[in-house]
């Protein structure tokens, strides 16, 4: 059991999507206007990729290793298909902020990247807690960014209609939440997360 | 919706709506390929290339296979399915005649295949409802958009003795 624990940690810290690995950058940067988009776009992403690693993993010893690839992208179109239309039909708000970038999980690095790294030689289980470790993830560094931009764009967080913090500013810094200031944010932070983390390799060697 | 004249698409897709630095799409060949100048323009020929090819391609299919037997929902899937085979095509006319370009793209030619930028043209256009001429000006104009943002940034990176003679 603790080795399916590290697994599951290991998505969150060594294995973070967007700060360690550096895949999937495009959501990352583009959706995080607001707390609530990045939360709708973690969980469609959480989907897919739970979903296609359990399939790959499921059919691993059948898929031919030569054209494992367009199998892949096939299954992770599947599943993709499935949120965009279901997003579509109950959550029209929320598909209407996140627009293509709904349809654009198909060629999220993240979810090809587990496929072939992970799900392809590991048994169902460990695959399953693998997804649900990286969009663990993936969520937390989503929520970061887009708090982060939405509280220094507008001075407040609402999450699905709840106010959650609320700083009054004269003059909201509304250049965090156009592009620049998704560069901006994303930037800082992983200066911070690389100087900490060589500054750790540092004092282990 | 009215329709848009060519000219407006075109200065959409090259500077407004920028792929790279608007849109953030394709960030990975953005931050992976532009280390220099020579491959940052190689990438962003080929891209030009399979955005064109793919703006043209799944409009015919989309209006002329999809729509006729109302299997609209099937769009991902047949996307996606045409801009791997357009990037195998690419691949192979890339390594054939220009094998140094070849070696120094690596692995971000096939990649061009999960390049969000390529998807999202083909998506855009099906979601504004573009025509076949806007889809292709579209195509075209985004992926000269994608180069010169490419070639300014792998520039930078390329000298960057200049800024810090810039600082001092």
């Amino acid at each position: 059991m603790s080795k399916a624990f590290n697994e599951f940690i290991r998505g969150i810290t060594k294995d973070n999507p967007i700060f360690a690995l550096v895949l999937g950058l495009c959501p990352a940067l583009a959706v995080t206007t607001s707390v609530n988009n990045a939360i709708g776009m973690s969980a469609g992403t959480a989907f897919v990729l739970v979903g296609a690693n359990l399939m790959v993993s499921a059919l691993r010893n059948h898929i031919p290793s030569t054209v494992r690839l367009p199998i892949f992208i096939l299954i992770i179109a599947t599943f993709v298909s499935i949120v965009d239309m279901v997003m579509e039909a109950y959550t029209p708000s929320l598909y209407a902020a996140l627009g293509v970038f709904i349809p654009l999980i198909v060629v999220n690095c993240i979810i090809i990247g587990r496929a072939e790294a992970y799900a392809n030689k590991n048994n169902m289980f460990y695959s399953l807690i693998d997804a649900l470790g990286i969009a663990t993830g993936f969520l937390l560094a989503l929520v970061t960014i887009g708090g982060i931009r939405e509280l220094l764009g507008t001075g407040q967080i609402v999450v699905f209609g709840q106010m959650i913090v609320n700083i009054p500013m004269i003059t909201p810094a509304s250049y965090m939440i156009l592009p620049p200031g998704a560069f901006l944010t994303i930037g800082i932070l992983m200066a911070i997360i690389n100087h900490r983390r060589a500054k750790k390799l540092a004092r282990g060697e | 919706m009215v329709e848009k004249a060519l000219f407006a698409i075109f200065m959409e897709g090259l500077f407004v709506k920028n792929f790279l630095i608007i849109q953030f799409l394709g960030l990975c060949s953005f931050l992976g390929v532009t280390k220099d100048t020579k491959s940052a323009a190689g990438m962003s020929g080929a891209v030009i290339f399979v955005m064109t090819l793919a703006s043209i391609v799944s409009y015919v299919i989309y209006t002329f296979v999809l729509v006729p037997l109302d299997l609209q929902f099937l769009r991902l899937i047949s996307f996606i399915v045409v801009i791997a085979a357009l990037v195998q095509l690419v691949e192979f006319v890339v390594r054939k005649n220009i094998p140094s370009l070849y070696r120094s793209l690596g692995i971000y030619l096939p990649l061009i295949t999960t390049n969000c930028a390529v998807l999202g043209v083909v998506l855009l256009n099906v979601m504004n409802e573009y025509s076949f001429l806007q889809s292709l000006v579209f195509g075209i104009s985004g992926g000269l958009g994608y180069t010169i943002v490419m070639v300014m940034m792998s520039s930078i990176r390329e000298k960057p003795q200049f800024f810090l003679y810039l600082l001092q």
